[in-house]
């Protein structure tokens, strides 16, 4: 039976691994390669580097870091931030990441999901969606998230944006509800439940965490695939094999 | 011991040339034919299409290469799926080593293509390969097509259907997940692979 998946999102700037509220006012949560081996060792299932600063800069990752944790980690683990080209991606992957993770450069030049996906196969590419609930109730898509003076709200309706994200060659989806990111209340359920009914590629819930009750929630009332959470994890407000314990207890299967 | 990595453009080719480093094995990465002849055992990684890896080893050389060996070879996902005898991904002939088709997840209500993430294996088969796994373990799989079960099968797993996880064949071996991303069952898996 597939488990579903507990996925340590640590946020890369610099270097060094950082966290904000609200995408805002991000402080050093610690070294990249540190946190990965202590997420490992603990159970964590996958692992996603966000190179944060990447998008808004105009700039590509930095590939140093990627082939370190490589060579270290012996889990799956996907690389995004300012990967805008099939060159780029493949010195990505190269380096050692199992996938990688597009999103603003996705909303400007959607043909690139296409061409990725062509390269590397659809199971190489996850497709990141920063998500927000407008005035008028309908989610929209954000881009550059990673610097709030650059974030740009878009016309672009998010599920328009992740059925299309789909037909192009995306492998994985990583839903990112922002209006409940940092702040510790619960995956947005009623956007991931909308999602799932659209969505037939594996689902990942990110934004909200900050309880064990919050994963039971999304696995089983909107059915996500995996669940992405970075501050409950990094400041030890849950320890993971106390949550996959948790979990397994209300049902959920995990990998123990 | 000399273990080489077939090179077939596969992305992969790095993470599992760690894993073995992991293991105490510097691998060296090779697309050529003598090396992979004179090589104690023959690892064919592959991450993409199956139709491209083909034609790849076609341009390299090395279809009956691969297929004239006779020491241990494990190929790891796509490379398992170049194993077999046919590829419904492009409707591609493959090196036939094992006589299995490889076809796509069947679209069924609710269920998630491509398979991702950790699933558990189910013995099927004694055998070397497997020694010290026990039944229920996880392993980490990423993959849209898969191969049924059959006389080959040594371990499956279910994704709607069960589907076959680990494969061999004479002196040929397939994992469909990746060892080199499942912790430590790949660890042990493919340490067995390297005291065949």
């Amino acid at each position: 039976m597939l488990s579903r998946r507990i996925i340590p999102c640590l946020d890369v700037r610099d270097g060094q691994v950082v966290k904000g509220v609200r995408f805002r006012d991000h402080v050093v949560m610690g070294e990249i390669v540190d946190l990965a081996l202590r997420y490992r060792d603990e159970g964590a299932d996958e692992l996603v580097f966000y190179d944060i600063t990447a998008s808004p800069e105009g700039r590509g990752v930095d590939r140093g870091w990627v082939e370190k944790v490589a060579r270290v980690i012996d889990i799956p683990f996907c690389v995004a931030g300012g990967i805008r080209s099939v060159d780029e991606a493949r010195a990505v992957l190269h380096a050692g990441a199992d996938k990688i993770s597009v999103n603003s450069p996705a909303l400007e030049r959607p043909a690139l999901i296409d061409e990725l996906a062509a390269a590397f196969g659809v199971q190489c590419v996850v497709v990141g969606i920063d998500s927000l609930r407008d005035a008028d109730g309908e989610w929209r898509v954000r881009q550059y998230t990673g610097d709030p003076t650059k974030t740009r709200a878009l016309a672009r309706r998010t599920l328009d944006w992740m059925v299309e994200a789909q037909r192009r060659g995306a492998g994985e989806i990583v839903l990112n509800c922002m209006g409940s990111d940092g702040v510790r209340a619960g995956y947005d359920l009623e956007q991931l439940s909308a999602a799932r009914v659209i969505c037939q590629v594996p689902l990942i819930a990110s934004g909200g965490a900050g309880a064990p009750e919050h994963f039971r929630d999304a696995f089983v009332d909107a059915d996500v695939d995996g669940a992405l959470a970075a501050s409950v994890f990094h400041s030890g407000a849950i320890a993971i094999p106390a949550l996959k314990h948790y979990l397994h207890e209300c049902g959920v299967a995990v990998r123990r | 011991m000399s273990v080489v990595l077939v090179d077939a453009g596969g992305t992969n080719i790095g993470s599992v040339r760690y894993a073995l480093q992991r293991l105490g094995v510097d691998a060296a990465l090779t697309s050529d034919a003598t090396t992979i002849r004179r090589a104690d055992k023959v690892i064919l990684p592959g991450v993409g299409a199956a139709g491209p890896g083909m034609a790849r080893l076609r341009e390299l050389g090395l279809v009956e290469v691969l297929r004239g060996l006779t020491q241990p070879v494990l190929g790891v996902c796509l490379g398992m799926q170049l194993l077999c005898a046919h590829s419904e991904e492009g409707d591609t002939a493959c090196l036939g080593v094992i006589p299995a088709p490889v076809r796509r997840f069947v679209d069924a209500p609710g269920l998630r293509v491509p398979h991702m993430g950790w699933n558990t294996l189910s013995i099927r088969q004694k055998h070397p390969l497997l020694a010290g796994l026990d039944d229920g373990e996880q392993a980490y799989f990423v993959h849209s097509y898969a191969v049924p079960t059959g006389d080959y099968t040594l371990a499956s797993s279910g994704h709607a259907d069960e589907f076959s996880a680990i494969v061999a064949r004479g002196n040929f071996h397939g994992m469909q997940f990746h060892p080199e991303r499942s912790a430590a069952v790949g660890a042990r898996l493919l340490r067995n692979f390297l005291s065949l």
